[in-house]
């Protein structure tokens, strides 16, 4: 299974991922190898199974609807690599 | 074998040692194995003085807890408030959590003491610690080999005498298989018994936190401080581990899983994975020859899920909120995209594009759908194995450690080593590592149990048992 270039462009993109031209390069390699060993699964039929998204069985666990106590606004923002006026800052988007 | 951590805690209690003497001993042990590189950081000055409380609690005559004074150490993708917390990447070189895993305020809670915190694959993100960004740890066995992985560091950490027990994640055998790497009890429980709360988040569909420990016994009492509902995971059960202190003999049947005893198996390895069924047989069990057909699909219905989710769960590491930055970025895509590829390793970005390819719009039937169906048919196999037999038997990975660099220019022979721990995640079962012997060459191998969901107490009675054999 070969994986182009362009396609493994889109996937940095869909990533937000910039990558330099080698790595583009062996990421096409590697995906491709690896896409082709999951196609294994083809040989597989499953058109009467239902899927397995969840393994426990739990379904709407409730906790009780009580206010706890909160990490603060100042020790939340102290972990971003840029503030200002107590708010994350960030390049210019518009 | 009997817990080591209750001879330290019982030791610490009667004065015949102190809390203070056990951390420093360990901090010690940390420094002698320093070239193996099982840890990135080590907390000297607040575990002593951590330790220094609980040994003045002793002298009051105060009550204290079960672990009291014990060390231990975490893979670094548990969030705690001292020290730093990387999950061995880059993006979250600098990174100081502003709160505790449940699983780290559990043990704290017991008296144990976090002397440091353990290497991995960054982001969990592999099988011998080999993708950490802050190098590779070595196996304890033998420098030139792997530590296996992801918990490579904790694993060798106990298994080097560092600590008697260390935390990791397990999410398709990231406890089990560096667990059988080092020589060491590594213990994968059930889907949903143990919070997850705190731990950075790979696969949450397979993700567990669980024990590495020189005993089952310990494994066993570490599980049953940290079990159970903490309001902080939905995907919790209600605690329902209650460890079975009855020893007397029972006879069970066992199911010895064919499709992993021939072909690319190692032949010391099947070699002691028999001994120890041989074993099981003259104590009196029930050994049957089973098939599990779909065991060939699940490495590949797991290099689905898993990438699927961890590319949604890595999204979060974006450079805005917290973790470096690129200080290239003039643009907010720049900053995403170079913090991005700056603060993750290859195989991070391998497996997240994999996640973004077999999601993405035309694909997301194909292989995502197709993946929960095949996951399906493999529950459904272990469950009818299950009908017949109590537990099931085969080794915990195909080989010994192998050699470092080894596997690390064919992402899909890494893959590889996972085969056999693979199945139990994807169905959430419980399962555990036990050391069983060595290869020619003097390498620990491990062999593999595995439980009905949330047969975990029943499990470790029956790990007991085969640690004695």
């Amino acid at each position: 299974m070969s994986v182009s270039l362009d396609e493994v462009r889109h996937l940095a993109a869909l990533s937000e991922i910039q990558l330099s031209d080698s790595e583009l390069e062996s990421l096409a390699t590697d995906i491709g190898n690896i896409v082709g060993y999951i196609n294994q699964l083809d040989e597989l039929d499953t058109d009467q199974v239902e899927p397995t998204f969840q393994l426990t069985g739990l379904q709407n666990v409730w906790r009780d609807d009580k206010i706890e106590p909160q990490l603060s606004r100042e020790k939340l923002l102290n972990l971003a690599p840029d503030t200002e006026n107590n708010q994350v800052k960030v390049p210019k988007v518009l | 074998m009997t817990s080591l951590i209750n001879e330290i805690v019982n030791n610490i209690k009667s004065g015949q040692t102190t809390a203070r003497a056990e951390v420093e001993k360990a901090l010690r042990a940390a420094q002698d194995n320093d070239e193996l590189h099982a840890l990135l950081e080590t907390f000297d000055d607040e575990a002593l003085h951590r330790a220094d409380e609980i040994d003045a609690k002793i002298r009051r005559g105060e009550q204290v807890g079960r672990l009291a004074g014990v060390p231990y150490v975490a893979k670094d993708n548990f969030l705690t408030t001292i020290g730093h917390t990387t999950a061995a990447a880059k993006i979250l070189e600098n990174f100081e959590s502003p709160i505790d895993a449940t699983a780290i305020e559990r043990l704290d809670n017991e008296d144990a003491i976090l002397i440091g915190k353990a290497n991995l694959d960054a982001f969990a993100h592999g099988g011998s610690t080999e993708n950490s960004a802050f190098g590779p740890t070595h196996n304890a066995v033998d420098f030139e080999r792997v530590a296996g992985g992801s918990s490579g560091g904790s694993a060798v950490a106990v298994a080097a005498g560092i600590v008697p027990f260390a935390l990791g994640s397990d999410t398709g055998g990231s406890i089990r298989q560096p667990g059988s790497f080092n020589g060491v009890v590594g213990y994968k429980p059930t889907y949903g018994m143990i919070s997850r709360y705190g731990v950075v988040a790979m696969a949450s569909s397979t993700d567990v936190v669980g024990p590495l420990t020189r005993t089952v016994e310990d494994a066993e009492l570490v599980s049953d401080i940290l079990a159970g509902q903490d309001g902080h995971d939905s995907t919790v059960h209600d605690n329902y581990f209650q460890p079975i202190t009855d020893n007397s003999q029972r006879s069970y049947t066992i199911g010895v899983i064919k499709d992993f005893m021939g072909e690319g198996v190692d032949a010391d390895v099947v070699n002691q994975t028999q001994a120890v069924i041989n074993r099981l047989e003259q104590a009196g069990h029930t050994v049957r020859q089973v098939s599990l057909p779909m065991a060939k699909y699940a490495l590949a219905i797991y290099y689905i899920v898993v990438p699927a989710e961890l590319s949604s769960n890595l999204a979060r590491y974006d450079g805005v909120r917290y973790g470096v930055r690129s200080d290239k970025a003039k643009s907010l895509d720049d900053v995403y995209g170079l913090s991005r590829s700056a603060g993750f390793m290859p195989e991070n970005k391998r497996r997240i594009m994999i996640g973004s390819y077999v999601l993405s719009s035309g694909y997301f039937d194909a292989y995502y759908l197709k993946a929960q169906k095949a996951r399906t048919l493999l529950i459904n196999e272990f469950n009818k194995l299950f009908d017949e037999c109590d537990f099931l038997i085969c080794p915990t990975a195909p080989t010994p450690a192998f050699k470092l660099g080894e596997n690390t220019s064919d992402p899909l022979k890494m893959y590889l080593a996972d085969a056999m721990t693979v199945p139990a995640s994807l169905a959430g079962l419980p399962a555990i590592s036990v050391p069983c012997g060595e290869s020619d060459s003097g390498l620990p191998i491990g062999v593999q149990l595995i439980g009905r969901q949330k047969d975990d107490a029943k499990l470790l009675a029956f790990a007991k048992e085969v640690e004695r054999l």
